[in-house]
């Protein structure tokens, strides 16, 4: 399809796509509605933080963690599109672990919901593989020469997320009060956990 | 720490700023405009379905992605859910779903209504032009 329609305002391609699928009985707006409002309001990095804060208060389920992380996520009721390979990469005072989705913007949906714009951002793509230290340092997030950066690009088959390290100063906190310092930014690796 | 502003239940599970209470987090709502969620949910609708097969949709969107990275080095203009939506209408067009010229004449028709009826950002007040009517705050949506 090169043509002109192609230059119709996306808004006006979105409606006109959707009112022929409607027709045909393909799809229904309710469907539709029930999947937005899903990802809109339900589904982000809430549960993320909610496995991150398990994984720092019980050793068994961080091994299971990062041994499978689709099943250790499931465990929690965490699960869907987008869900089904992911692998947890654990942060470590000498290895900090960042992901990217260097062609499209694969993203694990069912901890993190869906990506914020700089994720799927073409600048963010390319550069975080060529000068990973220096765009995390644009994050805020500077880090030492002794720290190692790895960069891994999501792809098909696997959707990764990072999980960062607990902060200094959680000795006790409760599973809830360590999930509200896990950020969505922490679990993609452009931060850290916010320290108490 | 507790939600920011002390908000209660369930006030604040849509808190926007709260450490751990995104999707919206960072201020960033998880779509910029309707048009967006609606590619969105037609997406997941026909891949829900099994109308399409999400990794053609995916290597369709790589394509996309790929094909305007290469024509706009500087990437201004960039916009993913355009990206998405163009990937969309060719999974459909490929699998049979659509007609691309009937498409086309679709778009052409919408395009053309008088100004009033245009659903450029805010298309959702639209739906209710086209007897699409649906509450989009109801979880359960019991339309059509």
């Amino acid at each position: 399809m090169t043509t002109a329609a192609e230059h119709i305002d996306p808004a006006v391609r979105a409606e006109a796509l959707a009112s022929l699928l409607i027709e045909r009985g393909l799809v229904d707006q309710a469907t539709m509605n029930n999947f937005i409002k899903t990802y809109e309001l339900s589904v982000g990095p809430m549960n993320g933080a909610k496995v991150v804060a398990r994984a720092w208060t019980d050793p068994e389920y961080r091994e299971r963690l990062l041994a499978d992380g689709t099943a250790a996520i499931a465990e929690l009721g965490f699960r869907g599109p987008q869900g089904e390979h992911i692998v947890v990469l654990e942060n470590t005072p000498e290895l900090h672990n960042v992901v990217v989705c260097t062609l499209c913007s694969c993203y694990p949906w069912p901890v993190l919901g869906l990506p914020p714009s700089w994720y799927k951002d073409p600048s963010y793509r390319s550069r975080i593989v060529r000068e990973p230290r220096t765009v995390l340092a644009e994050f805020g997030l500077e880090l030492g020469d002794d720290v190692a950066i790895r960069v891994v690009d999501s792809s098909s088959e696997v959707r990764y997320m990072v999980l960062p390290m607990r902060p200094a100063g959680t000795e006790g906190f409760s599973e809830e009060e360590l999930a509200a310092l896990v950020t969505r930014d922490a679990m993609v690796g452009v931060a850290e956990a916010v320290a108490p | 720490m507790t939600g920011p502003g002390g908000h209660a239940d369930p006030a604040y599970l849509l808190d926007s700023s709260g450490p751990a209470a995104p999707p919206r987090d960072n201020g960033e709502l998880v779509f910029a405009a309707p048009w967006e969620s609606r590619a969105f949910g037609l997406a997941l609708a026909l891949n829900d379905v099994g109308a399409i097969e999400w990794e053609a949709f995916r290597q369709a969107l790589i394509r996309e992605i790929g094909d305007w990275e290469a024509a706009h080095p500087s990437g201004e203009g960039w916009s993913y859910y355009e990206c998405w939506l163009r990937a969309l209408e060719r999974t459909a067009s490929a699998r049979g779903l659509v007609d691309p010229r009937a498409l086309d004449e679709r778009a052409a028709l919408l395009a053309a209504r008088p100004a009033g009826h245009d659903h450029a950002g805010h298309d959702r007040e639209g739906h209710r032009h086209h007897g699409h009517e649906h509450d989009l705050h109801n979880g359960s949506p019991s339309h059509p």
